[in-house]
């Protein structure tokens, strides 16, 4: 049997607008088919984990039945009418839902780089999706639950194997509703044109980048061993690498997700013109730091302010902006250079806001022009890339790894 | 000015130090004067100040980002 990386090679697109063309058409015409969309799902998912991948597909189906039991669960003790909603039993379900994720991520780190049998491509991101469902139900906001719909949100294949991370109940109204069809016309000539900048992106500008260049300036870096003008080269090299590879795909998913008239929100706006931190995570891998946004930082900090942790709001905002970014880099793996890269991005946050503060105290004498705005943007590029560095591992390849 | 929007502005003055009163169009977020952590205090002060219970899940940015929006969403809720 065939099987694919998404979005990864000619066939798979050619299989994807054949499959796509009959929606299309039916949208076109008011109909949307949520049979046609599961058999096609159905097969697209097959491509992804069936074939010599057969074992992840396994792994797949019992994460799938584990976690929509757990939300079941979670959900129907949340809608008893004299429901206790005790903060313990919350607890526990989040706990439980990413026990899965924390064992595949755990176990490398403790095997020697073993992957886990119960690991699959995108674990993260479904995991995501059921964390944000608890959530929401206990917050009351998801009030009924629905098994199947739940399933259909999670195993959307589009956006299956790295994001972008949708809302439950965006995605049920999308799902569950036919747009018109000037507003579908629009999405169709957007989702195309999506599609098209993501094989610029992906296929020619991330393949110059990552596949053309990076090997070069990696093996120059390496030779010199230390600081160097080739390190530097890594450093900019591999930071164009990521975004243009993961924007590329990102495009393609959203994109694929549009032509099927589900709105899944986009991942990037270009980061590279941020003028801040701040700025850069709002433009940077935004379902990502989104979510690390409204499940993690404004809860962890409404729970440190109603209880009075801190004396001081600054503190406790820094304090949440570092456990926020060091989750972050735990969730992007077990090694030191992930975590690194997490504290990285927590202190560049808080030295951003008390930047901010004393921006906001100096009005008068700081200047502010074109000039001080392109070197805003200069600085955050530069600091941003340095991250990337830190992320990419390299350095651990050249100062740690066993030399050949 | 009734007593709700009186309240709420004097909340967001409070919080951002800034006396928005004048601009209830402005989007907050871009002009950064509010961020997630005011996001926050701004909710725990309708929570405190109103009585308003606004869990985190119904915080939706984009329908929160204006002084207007937050005066229409907090006359909503009551």
């Amino acid at each position: 049997m065939m099987s694919f990386d998404p979005y990864g090679n000619p066939t798979y697109f050619i299989l994807l607008f054949v499959a796509l063309l009959p929606l299309m058409i039916g949208l076109l015409y008011g109909r949307r088919s949520h049979i046609y969309e599961s058999v096609i799902s159905f097969v697209f998912l097959m491509l992804t984990f069936g074939g010599i991948k057969w074992h992840t597909g396994i792994a797949l189906i019992i994460y799938l039945i584990y976690q929509i039991t757990l939300v079941w669960l979670y959900s129907r003790y949340r809608q008893r009418p004299d429901t206790p909603n005790k903060g313990w039993i919350f607890v526990v379900s989040v706990i439980l839902a990413i026990i899965p994720l924390a064992v595949v991520k755990i176990t490398p780190a403790v095997h020697h780089g073993a992957s886990s049998i119960i690991g699959f491509l995108g674990i993260s991101y479904l995991t995501f999706k059921v964390v944000q469902t608890i959530m929401e139900t206990r917050d009351g906001t998801i009030k009924e639950f629905h098994p199947i719909l739940f399933g259909q949100f999670l195993l959307f294949f589009p956006t299956i194997s790295s994001g972008p991370i949708d809302r439950y109940r965006r995605f049920i109204k999308d799902y569950d509703s036919v747009p018109t069809r000037t507003k579908y016309l629009e999405l169709v000539e957007k989702g195309v044109r999506y599609i098209f900048l993501g094989f610029f992106y992906k296929f020619i500008l991330a393949y110059i980048f990552g596949t053309v260049m990076l090997p070069t300036v990696e093996h120059a870096a390496l030779q010199a061993h230390g600081l160097s003008w080739a390190l530097l080269g890594v450093m900019y090299t591999y930071s164009m690498d990521l975004f243009f590879d993961f924007a590329g795909y990102s495009l393609f998913a959203v994109g694929v997700s549009y032509l099927m008239g589900i709105e899944t929100p986009m991942n990037f706006n270009q980061p590279f013109k941020s003028k801040n931190i701040k700025d850069f995570w709002n433009r940077w891998h935004m379902t990502l730091s989104f979510w690390f946004r409204d499940f993690i930082y404004m809860r962890l900090v409404f729970f440190m302010m109603k209880h009075k942790v801190f004396k001081s709001r600054i503190t406790t905002a820094n304090v949440c902006y570092v456990i926020n970014m060091l989750i972050m880099g735990f969730w992007h793996g077990e090694t030191w250079y992930y975590i690194a890269y997490g504290l990285f991005h927590g202190l560049a946050m808080v030295v951003n806001d008390a930047w901010l503060r004393y921006k906001k105290k100096h009005q008068a004498q700081i200047p502010h022009n074109k000039f001080t705005e392109g070197f805003a943007i200069f600085l955050t590029f530069n600091v941003v890339c340095l991250s990337f560095l830190l992320f990419s591992g390299f350095l651990d390849t050249m100062f740690f790894a066993a030399r050949p | 000015m009734n007593e709700t929007q009186s309240t709420v502005l004097s909340i967001l003055q409070d919080l951002t130090g800034e006396d928005v009163s004048s601009n209830m169009d402005t989007n907050l977020f871009d002009e950064g004067i509010l961020d997630s952590m005011g996001s926050v205090q701004l909710l725990l002060e309708l929570q405190n100040q109103l009585g308003i219970e606004v869990p985190v899940s119904e915080f939706e940015r984009s329908e929160w980002d204006t002084p207007a929006k937050i005066v229409a969403k907090v006359e909503s809720m009551q």
